[in-house]
């Protein structure tokens, strides 16, 4: 083989979030010679920016509550487009990850009787989400990270793989660099797992971290991988939007489930105007009862800001786009007022909040314990995603698994909060024990060298045409493409639009052959930029195609132009692979046939 | 708007200078914005590690004036106005590249760490119960975004670069949270006392000055510890009563 270091595993991870180490630390336990692939140093990962909590039916705070009624609320929520088998996997097993965390050296926030306390948020009927104040995706990574550390788990960091490598079908390995120096490496595994996130920073505002490129979803679709549900991409409702510069930085749900309201410039709480059908029969239409239910009153009904985050999201912008918005282009979120209610507010506000009350102090000059902030839509994760097997999360590749974000179908069309922190350790915990077990019946494939020239020499043209008279810088393409995505592909949708977009990403995928670089390949961010646009334009136009195509309105997918849900699409999820000829093939998946009593739950608890 | 201008440690092939640039400065920017938009601009291959750009993950550490800072938490606003900017990479660590430096020293020192032992579980179902007034002060410690700033503040490694000897400030304070982790039954007093040389620390402070979470390292953390190691080590009564028991 040309002259790169190889490095050779049973498993191989791609990412170190929460789904990767949870992946990790199981294949590792079931025997398997794992690498962790970190593109950042590891403990740095998206999973660290994670506030609410993580969801679990585990009845520590209402008895009422079930493995059941968080499979009916998640299928809810995702308007039933979800994968049933994974909704109920995740439901089921949700509790035990959560405990194990703990036993692992998490220290979660507890009730009075000393168990782990859990909070109301958005769409989950009882007090579910466990959590450490509003840092508990901290906690989670710390723990999994102290806990990894001490595995036979080789741990790369500030690497990035730039492709992965097949041969006869199924992956053998994957092609990539260390940052330090710019060196390629090559991984040779019998099996991969990615695990590699979102892809919010294809959007100009959003909360998501520097990683969030969807790398691994367009590393996966290039190797011949099935995507679907792409069009459905959760635009957060409460981002910061003053100043600038943090605008679409996130503000936890849990202000809402705190108590905190959201108002219009007029003082209403816009909210109660529109309560969609599916929830009436759970929403409260009265303030004084909202505030009961954050309060614990188990006979209350919650408060409409408490809806699904698509919902809100929507209410909000309708709010802003109709003249009622706040100074800065978004609405009020409210948590000083609940001075009125309890005789210690502030300090009650820093101890449930710490991080958003220091967020606002630090970065707008705001006291969030006097005065309301000013919040508005900020895109914060994709349903979508790698279709997976809902037990093994094995792809239609041979050996290639796929877990947490950058998997698909546990959500539908719409994601409740909280549920991504337990779909990474429910799912990362499965894709590691089913990639050894994967791992343990195959023998090391062989690497085809002319496939690692021809991937060098694409990944080393950027410095030639970075010398290049009309070479084009890469962080200027990617500002463009993040507008183009904000105006045409964001919460609110049409036909005219998207075809906008499809044809702007085509010209942007003429202009990313001429980005080019400077400099020498250490630690050189302007040629891993280059390197990335191709992952986030791929990703881009797997957004735009499949949300032409889905003619209709549900969750986090709005068309102005088709405002209904339609039957038809509500029977089907929108897949998408790559056609030999090197375009996007797109088509409809008729959704598989839900089990009888798990459909019967569903009846059950409407 | 107003341009400033940064001074910014670029490294070269034989060493390092400070090279200046010129941004145009709007209302809220932060730091991290600026270097950003000097990266765009005119320097797209400068260094600079960054996540999550809001003070979450501990990455984007630097020196700023000379002040050990995240600079996704600084804003531009209170700076010196119509002052230069200087910016330049953590001193305590081996410079990767420009704003870029080594930590892998400190992932090295928390392995030796022992690790987590708790108790067996409470609760037939394999649950603990702890008391939220017995884990708020290990909560504190685990607000712990591994920045390093207090590493690179600490003059037993900035001055005297003994972190072979002493783990500083970040792993006193890892060690502390598991040390007081109502269900942690392992006992790093020795380790702390000899392998981790807690005893170099002669609190002065500067860690918690530094600490962009506000945790008070030296008082919650590292003191106890001290005081946890003397009980066990020098208490005459402990000591006379260890001879008995042998």
């Amino acid at each position: 083989m040309t002259n790169y270091q190889i490095y050779s595993h049973d498993v191989l991870v791609i990412g170190s979030g929460g789904a990767g180490l949870r992946a990790a630390i199981e294949a590792s336990a079931a025997g398997a010679s794992v690498a962790v692939i970190c593109r950042s140093l590891l403990g740095k990962a998206h999973t660290v920016m994670a506030e609410g909590g993580v969801a679990a039916a585990l009845g520590n705070v209402d008895d009422r509550d079930n493995w059941k009624v968080h499979f009916a609320d998640t299928m809810r929520g995702g308007q039933y487009l979800n994968n049933w088998r994974m909704a109920e996997l995740h439901a089921k097993e949700a509790p035990a990850r959560v405990k194990e965390l703990e036993a692992w050296g998490a220290v979660f926030d507890r009730t009075d009787d000393g168990r782990i306390l859990q909070r109301n948020f958005g769409g989950h009927k009882y007090p579910r989400l466990a959590h450490v104040g509003d840092r508990t995706g901290l906690e989670m990574i710390r723990t999994l990270q102290d806990y990894v550390i001490h595995e036979k788990v080789d741990i790369y960091q500030e690497y990035t793989i730039i492709s992965l490598l097949k041969e006869e079908g199924r992956v053998v390995g994957a092609f990539g660099y260390d940052r330090e120096k710019g060196l390629f490496k090559v991984f040779q595994a019998k099996a991969i797992i990615i695990a590699t996130g979102g892809m919010g920073r294809i959007y100009k505002i959003s909360s998501n971290s520097w990683d969030c490129t969807g790398g691994g979803i367009s590393l996966a679709y290039h190797a011949g991988a099935e995507l679907i549900d792409m069009e459905f991409v959760q635009f957060h409702p409460t981002g910061m939007v003053w100043p600038p510069s943090v605008r679409g930085l996130l503000i936890t749900e849990g202000v809402r489930g705190e108590g905190g309201v959201l108002r219009n410039n007029q003082g209403r709480r816009f909210m109660f105007d529109d309560i969609p059908e599916l929830y009436k029969g759970q929403t409260s239409t009265d303030e004084e009862e909202g505030w009961r239910y954050t309060q614990g009153d188990k006979n209350a009904k919650r408060p409409p800001e408490l809806l699904t985050r698509d919902h809100v999201a929507r209410c909000i912008t309708r709010e802003i786009k109709e003249g009622r918005g706040s100074p800065h282009g978004g609405v009020f979120l409210d948590i000083a007022w609940i001075k009125e209610k309890i005789s210690n507010a502030p300090e009650h506000i820093k101890r449930k909040l710490p991080s958003m009350y220091h967020q606002f102090k630090e970065l707008a000059g705001v006291d969030i314990t006097k005065e309301p902030m000013e919040v508005g839509p900020t895109t914060h994760y994709i349903m979508g995603g790698v279709r997976v097997d809902a037990d093994t999360q094995m792809t239609n590749i041979e050996g290639l698994f796929a877990a947490g974000e950058c998997a698909a179908g546990l959500h539908g069309a719409n994601r409740l909060g909280g549920n991504s922190l337990s779909d990474l350790l429910v799912f990362g915990q499965r894709a590691g024990e089913f990639a050894a077990k994967y791992a343990k019946g195959t023998t090391i494939g062989k690497i085809n060298d002319e496939q690692l020239k021809e991937i060098s020499a694409w990944a080393l043209s950027a410095f030639d045409k970075g010398s290049m008279s009309g070479s084009e810088n890469p962080f200027q393409i990617q500002t463009d493409l993040q507008e183009e995505m904000q105006k045409l592909v964001g919460i609110v949708r049409t036909e005219i639009e998207l075809t906008e977009a499809i044809q702007k990403i085509k010209d942007f995928g003429l202009r990313i052959t001429k980005a080019g670089c400077s400099g020498n390949r250490a630690y050189n961010p302007g040629w891993h930029t280059a390197l990335e646009l191709k992952h986030m334009i791929t990703v881009a136009e797997a957004i735009a195609r499949a949300a032409l195509e889905r003619k209709e309105s549900r969750g986090g997918h709005f068309r102005e132009d088709y405002e209904q849900k339609s039957d038809a699409f509500g029977k089907v999820n929108i897949a998408i692979r790559k056609n030999s000829d090197g375009s996007m093939e797109l088509k409809h998946v008729p959704k598989l046939k839900i089990r009888d009593d798990l459909q019967q739950i569903i009846e059950e608890m409407k | 708007m107003p341009k400033v201008i940064f001074n910014i440690w670029r490294t070269s092939s034989t060493g390092g200078e400070f090279q200046e640039y010129k941004t145009e400065i709007t209302e809220g920017m932060v730091v991290l914005d600026a270097i950003h938009q000097i990266q765009a601009e005119s320097a797209n291959d400068m260094a600079v590690r960054w996540n999550c750009k809001a003070g979450k993950c501990g990455s984007c550490s630097a020196e700023i004036n000379g002040r050990p800072k995240l600079m996704c938490m600084t804003r531009m606003s209170d700076l010196p106005e119509g002052k230069p900017v200087t910016i330049q990479p953590m001193k305590a660590f081996p410079v990767i590249k420009d704003l870029v430096t080594d930590v892998s020293v400190n992932f090295r020192i928390k392995k030796k760490i022992k690790r987590f032992k708790p108790r067996p579980p409470d609760a037939p179902d394999g649950t603990w119960r702890m008391d939220q007034g017995d884990i708020d002060r290990i909560q504190e410690f685990r607000k712990c975004i591994e920045c390093f700033l207090c590493q690179d503040v600490c003059h037993v490694i900035r001055e005297h670069h003994l972190e072979e000897k002493f783990a500083g400030p970040r792993h006193l304070v890892y060690a502390a949270a598991l040390e007081m982790h109502p269900l942690d039954i392992e006992d790093r007093r020795d380790d702390l006392k000899s392998q981790h040389g807690i005893g170099f620390c002669n609190i002065t402070k500067c860690c918690t000055t530094v600490c962009p979470e506000g945790i008070h390292i030296t008082d919650n953390a590292i003191i106890p510890l001290k005081e946890r190691i003397a009980d066990k080590f020098y208490d005459p009564l402990m000591r006379f009563f260890r001879i008995f028991s042998k």
